[in-house]
């Protein structure tokens, strides 16, 4: 039987925002299926982003749902999270949402592990607003604001998250579907803040001003760049150029920001 | 039993009276002058089961107070000028969603980092414009340790009865100086509860104005999902550019102000009945002012105080019925005509408004006051 995507989905609000062939509705039914193999209630379960084209997905899902200022999603998160530790808290968006304006938010997250998990679709581009070059977006590549080239470095999203001390994170792309949920499902599992980056599409902004002739040909991008972390440890160096690791790229166990604040609590209430 | 004395500072006597009023949730950033209000809060919040977080920036603060403000809880944070300006912009998210919060912002001079540690009165049209777009303000400055521990716990009734950012804006001087306050017992001051929803969950929308100008808000977690956003929404909270709704939802959440402001302003009156000079004055200004109008009592001038205890809404019309017996206003302030602007934008030209003022750090002394008061004729 096909899976029921609508027990997840907020009654009359579809159709979506999103274009034809963009990956963003790929991953929200690989959170779908990843909430219901967990069997998360809806009403404990927040899904809070900021701005943007992946940031309209709250609205979509029959949950409470938070749609915040541009690059804000982690802080409020940060808010409900610690005044209701018990709610499941989802942060959903885009790389220019997350990664620029929200950078800050981001790797503060990362370094309270703060029990959240952050799902990044990172199509290389601000999409909503026609195409602008994100921190994201390949040195070289065409943008609305890089007509000669973007000269900028892109950012490394996973590493970013690493370095600032998130204690999960995966990386997943819109091509490997069938793997998104699975991802996303061990992300919510873990205890502390995790990220998953989505590699991802936009063909209205990013593709067409960038020779992808198809949509198709943007997904077998994704395809091909994609190296599982378990085949990446028998590739060269050389094999590796260009390529993008896929997978849970790292996993530790370190203290969650909740718990450690549960025991200020303790302390205060002690000393009293 | 006797009531609890202390010798308080301002700042601290604000973070009390969040306390007094059930606070259980303070997000803030360090900025001089109202870090007190933090470190009191990160203190004392825990001790009553509250959670107190110092967030990475001031914009972070102002959201995720409005995050936990969506879970049921009563929030504050506080923060000075610069920390103002960042606010901004989650201050406008809590006016269009309609999330209680409390501001406490302790003014020092601007613009940008200007004077940290003096004192100044120039936020206060920040309160009321410094966030885009048409929305209600609700701007409190008291004038003593004891009145702003009271306007803290009236600030959190306002956000809470009318789903509102609220600011409480004490001037450097009154958020740092040391008085005697006498703690209120619990119950001698009321205290609000914002109100919940009456429907079960699959019935309920977060902005159903069928309640009237304030729709009941639900909380995150307790069974009932909505949806929240920034976009110009419906009922149900959903996005909408629908124009007729729109231009409603903008004029109720004006209007919800606008229509209960007898109930939200408060001003004191001294000595004005008779008066032929009115000083209309706020914060640590105002004890000036009042030690001003007591010594022209002395040497046969009428004079009178109008103290502002709210700043907006502004009482225009008490003051438009005041300027028909007086010969002039004397309003001295720490910015540079801020309120004297207001002042004569609201008493139709009845009278002269005479500004005293100082952005130097230093606080308006009464013999200005009573230099100034020889000029209205």
């Amino acid at each position: 039987m096909a899976f029921d995507y609508d027990k997840y989905i907020r009654p009359g609000k579809l159709p979506h925002i999103w274009c034809p062939g963009c990956g963003h509705g790929i991953v929200m039914k690989g959170l779908i299926r990843a909430m219901d193999s967990l069997n998360m209630k809806k009403e404990e379960t927040a899904i809070v982003s900021g701005i943007g084209c992946a940031s309209r997905l709250p609205g979509y899902m029959d949950c409470c749902t938070l749609h915040t200022a541009h690059g804000r999603a982690a802080a409020f998160a940060t808010g409900v999270k610690m005044a209701k530790p018990e709610m499941n808290v989802i942060l959903v968006g885009g790389d220019g949402d997350g990664t620029a304006i929200g950078g800050n938010h981001f790797i503060h997250a990362c370094r309270r592990n703060i029990d959240m998990t952050y799902i990044i679709m990172n199509n290389y581009i601000y999409g909503m607003t026609g195409g602008q070059f994100s921190p994201c977006t390949p040195t070289g590549a065409k943008a609305s604001t890089t007509p000669y080239g973007n000269p900028d470095p892109g950012f490394d999203i996973a590493k970013l998250a690493i370095g600032a001390g998130a204690t999960f994170v995966a990386r997943g792309t819109a091509y490997h579907a069938t793997q998104i949920d699975k991802l996303i499902a061990e992300a919510i599992q873990h205890k502390g803040f995790s990220v998953v980056e989505i590699l991802d599409d936009c063909p209205t902004t990013y593709g067409r001003r960038n020779k992808y002739r198809s949509v198709v040909e943007m997904m077998n991008r994704l395809k091909e760049v994609a190296v599982p972390v378990k085949a990446a440890e028998k590739m060269t160096a050389e094999q590796l150029e260009g390529k993008v690791l896929t997978g849970v790229l790292h996993k530790v166990e370190q203290p969650e920001y909740c718990e450690q604040y549960a025991k200020v609590l303790q302390r205060a209430q002690a000393a009293k | 039993m006797a009531k609890k004395v202390a010798f308080l500072q301002g700042n601290e006597a604000a973070a009390h009276g969040a306390l007094y009023a059930g606070c259980k949730f303070f997000a803030g950033y360090p900025i001089t002058p109202s870090t007190e209000v933090a470190e009191v809060m990160s203190a004392e919040l825990p001790k009553v089961g509250g959670k107190f977080i110092q967030m990475e920036d001031e914009i972070g603060a102002m959201a995720a107070l409005i995050g936990a403000s969506l879970t049921g809880l009563k929030v504050l944070t506080s923060t000075s000028g610069p920390g103002l300006s960042l606010k901004q912009e989650n201050i406008g998210y809590a006016c269009i969603t309609e999330v209680p919060c409390v501001i406490v912002n302790v003014m020092r001079g601007g613009p940008s980092t200007g004077m940290p540690t003096g004192p100044s009165q120039s936020d206060v049209m920040c309160a009321k414009w410094g966030t885009h777009g048409d929305h209600a303000a609700i701007c409190l400055v008291p004038a003593s340790v004891q009145e702003l521990f009271e306007e803290t716990v009236r600030a959190f009734n306002i956000a809470e009865k009318y789903r509102m950012p609220v600011m409480v804006m004490p001037d450097e001087i009154v958020g740092h100086m040391r008085e005697r306050i006498v703690f209120p017992e619990p119950g001698e001051i009321e205290v609000i509860e914002r109100t919940g929803p009456s429907v079960p969950p699959e019935q309920y929308k977060p902005y159903d104005t069928s309640y009237g100008d304030v729709p009941p808000l639900a909380a995150f977690g307790s069974g009932y999902k909505f949806h929240v956003t920034g976009l110009n929404k419906m009922q149900d909270g959903f996005p909408t550019t629908k124009a007729e709704i729109v231009q409603a939802e903008e004029e109720r959440q004006v209007r919800k102000v606008e229509a209960n402001k007898a109930d939200i302003m408060k001003w004191e009156e001294y000595l004005c009945d008779d008066a032929e000079v009115i000083v209309v004055a706020f914060g640590s200004t105002s004890r000036s002012a009042r030690f001003a109008v007591d010594e022209a009592r002395k040497n046969g001038i009428k004079a009178g105080l109008f103290r502002l205890i709210t700043f907006w809404p502004f009482p225009e019309e008490r003051l438009l019925e005041l300027s028909k017996q007086v010969k002039g206003f004397i309003t001295p302030e720490m910015n540079l005509g801020m309120c004297t602007g207001v002042v004569k934008g609201c008493i139709e030209g009845n009278a002269p408004v005479l500004g005293i003022f100082r952005v130097d750090g230093e606080p308006v002394n009464p013999g200005q006051i009573l230099d100034k008061m020889k000029e209205v004729k």
